[in-house]
């Protein structure tokens, strides 16, 4: 394991990008840290910059307007970074699939910006905050 | 006032419309042309004093229908001012931002989703659809599929 | 010389989730005090006004409860009640009730939210953190009611998805006795406290006459002294059969909208407890065949406002047109009236009166004349928290 894996893996600091999505993920991700569920107690935050970030949580379909957008997150974060593509819109575009503008969905977007990425994701509608905290421990074991 | 006297209040500007229909006793629709519009909306927020809802823009196939929502709280009625624009190549109505800001937003979001000009609004620019959508596709209209 | 100086742009967003209501500020900024400010917003545009016409009556529910995760319960019933009122349906006494149930527990935690986010923006962490601890149980009895924390998709044409069963009614009002007395406990510590008042008393605010000109909704207007609320005026629901107030405060600022929306959550415990209380016994939904040609329209009081949904069949089994109107689209043009004049520091708290959405706020960025960030998020909340602690210390 690479120093860098393995100082990614410790306190990760998250940002979050919402590229379409309807709010129900992005709060749940924010209840985590409230304190039912309360991840800083492990090192996890939520940082103001993209460039502060280990890792990205991403929410929502990817409109047309936001993957831009979320292509240059992307390229700001310092790497290796983890994406967390949390919620049934942002893992495969979901009830959205047909609508027309709709550029997702985020795997593919990110695949584009670096084909190497690390991407895990978490499915439902929302996902839980158990569900989110366990999707996040199992990808940093895997790695 | 009650139902009874918005009816007859409504009934003043009767020779502007075409129809009023009402289907159930707390909803009505009016019909008119396009360009009698601006002054029924204006006679049904000043005079009427009804709170403005919203704005639908339709694409009725052989002309397109914008629909002014009011509701006047008192007697829980939702009054909607149908009006037709028949030209189908070069859709236009007269906006009603300059007497209620309120319109602003949803007519510049009609003018991308179905392409109709507003006349006379003060910042027509897109509102909804992305900065890369291509000029002249309206994707509410029924012609585009997906 | 002067004149071509171009003023600093301050930028607000992109990133921002509701329906339409995802948008990106500019404001122009004369030093310290806001003098314009221009939206833009596309950025969680889906299309959903175009996806809604390629699904059958019966799915649409299920789209329109994902416009805004927390109005997930409003939208539908919206689209419902218009849906019903084309095809002449009358759901059953009990579903009515069912539905109301839902709805205050949506308003419930949706208030609590704000609350807490709204203390988070001006340094208030500990409000926060109660209002967020609070709200948890509530959304433990959604999630055991409707099997889900968020998005119930609880409501369909012609009734209710999943009953409030019995044996749960006993526990839900013991958890609302329970969070009545933390509500009280936050709302006398938030309304008593002199700093909140110094804080947030006669900021961003939005007149009764802008609030009519706008057209605003919801809290937003009723903290600007407009009387209105669907459920009292255009009653759906059950909510005729209860007895419960209208909250208006007149004074249109930052501080009137938060006790508007804290005195609402214990009406809308006070409606729970009635709604539980007369529950009538009976099917939850009815039988529906086919929806006829015809349009309508439903409204319905979501915990931001009015929310409208238009719905025009040519008797087939999808909608030909679903036009939906969620309140920020009205509430957040306001902001022309109630930002204009406002200070840097007071912007945050000003933007999320009217309860747009949380992610706005998380992605600002001031701009200067040559496009260099100065300003970002962090910097713009440390400046709201450093006014909140400022103002503290004079105080002692």
């Amino acid at each position: 394991m690479s120093w860098k894996i393995w100082s990614l893996k410790k306190s990760p600091w998250v940002f979050h990008v919402n590229v379409g999505a309807c709010n129900n993920c992005d709060i749940e991700i924010v209840n985590c840290l409230t304190p039912k569920f309360d991840i800083e107690r492990f090192g996890m935050k939520l940082v103001g910059s993209p460039r502060h970030a280990d890792a990205l949580l991403v929410t929502g379909v990817g409109t047309r307007q936001a993957v831009v957008r979320l292509r240059e997150v992307y390229r700001q974060t310092s790497k290796p970074c983890v994406v967390f593509i949390i919620g049934a819109c942002a893992c495969g575009t979901g009830i959205f699939h047909n609508g027309y503008h709709v550029a997702g969905p985020v795997d593919k977007v990110i695949k584009e910006v670096d084909p190497n990425a690390i991407i895990a994701y978490v499915p439902g509608c929302p996902p839980k905050p158990e569900a989110i905290i366990s999707g996040v421990v199992k990808a940093l074991s895997a790695i | 006032m009650n139902q009874e006297e918005l009816k007859n209040k409504i009934s003043e500007i009767k020779d502007k419309l075409e129809s009023i229909e009402q289907p159930l006793e707390n909803r009505m629709y009016l019909t008119c042309k396009a360009e009698n519009n601006y002054d029924i909306s204006k006679f049904l927020f000043e005079d009427v004093k009804a709170r403005f809802v919203t704005v639908t823009g339709i694409d009725a196939e052989h002309c397109f229908e914008v629909l002014y929502h009011f509701s006047y709280d008192q007697t829980s009625c939702v009054i909607t001012v149908k009006a037709i624009i028949s030209d189908r190549e070069n859709p236009s109505i007269e906006s009603i931002t300059s007497i209620l800001p309120a319109a602003e937003w949803i007519e510049r979001e009609i003018h991308d989703v179905l392409g109709i000009d507003f006349k006379n609004h003060p910042n027509m620019r897109r509102l909804i659809l992305s900065d890369d959508w291509p000029e002249g596709v309206y994707p509410l209209r029924k012609e585009i599929k997906k | 010389m002067k004149e071509s100086i171009k003023k600093p742009v301050l930028a607000v967003g992109p990133f921002h989730p509701l329906q339409e209501e995802m948008e990106f500020f500019q404001l122009t900024v004369d030093g310290e005090i806001v003098t314009d400010i221009d939206v833009r917003i596309s950025y969680n545009h889906r299309g959903i006004e175009k996806i809604s016409e390629t699904l059958q009556f019966d799915q649409v529910p299920y789209l329109v409860s994902r416009i805004c995760g927390i109005c997930s319960a409003s939208h539908p019933l919206a689209y419902v009640q218009a849906v019903e009122e084309i095809a002449g349906i009358t759901p059953p006494e009990r579903a009515l009730y069912v539905r109301t149930i839902i709805n205050e527990l949506e308003r419930i935690h949706s208030h609590m939210l704000w609350v807490g986010l709204a203390g988070h923006f001006i340094g208030y962490d500990t409000v926060f953190m109660w209002a967020w601890k609070y709200r948890e149980p509530v959304l433990d009895l959604l999630e055991e009611i409707t099997g889900n924390r968020n998005n119930y998709g609880n409501v369909k044409i012609g009734g209710c998805r999943e009953d409030v069963p019995n044996e749960i009614i006993g526990k839900m009002l013991k958890e609302l006795d329970a969070l009545e007395k933390k509500t009280d406990m936050l709302t006398k510590a938030v309304l008593d406290d002199p700093v909140l008042h110094a804080r947030l008393k006669g900021v961003g605010i939005l007149s009764y006459e802008d609030a009519v000109k706008y057209a605003v909704t919801g809290p937003t207007a009723r903290g600007s002294g407009v009387a209105i609320d669907v459920r009292r005026d255009d009653p759906y629901a059950a909510y005729a059969d209860l007895d419960w107030n209208v909250i208006t405060q007149p004074e249109g600022d930052v501080f009137a909208k938060a006790v508007v929306r804290l005195l609402e959550v214990f009406e809308s415990i006070k409606i729970i407890r009635q709604a539980a209380k007369k529950l009538p016994d009976g099917p939850i939904a009815v039988e529906v065949k086919e929806i006829p040609a015809g349009e309508a329209v439903g409204h319905t009081e979501a915990p931001r406002g009015e929310t409208f949904h238009y719905v025009r069949s040519d008797g087939g089994n999808r909608p030909v047109r679903h036009k939906v109107r969620a309140p920020s689209f009205v509430n957040v043009p306001s902001f022309k009236a109630s930002c204009i004049g406002e200070e840097i520091p007071d912007v945050t708290i000003t933007l999320a009166a009217v309860d747009p959405c949380y992610s706005c706020t998380e992605r600002l960025a001031v701009i200067d004349e040559n496009n260099k960030i100065v300003h970002d998020y962090e910097t713009l909340l440390k400046l709201s928290r450093e006014k909140t602690a400022k103002m503290k210390k004079e105080m002692l």
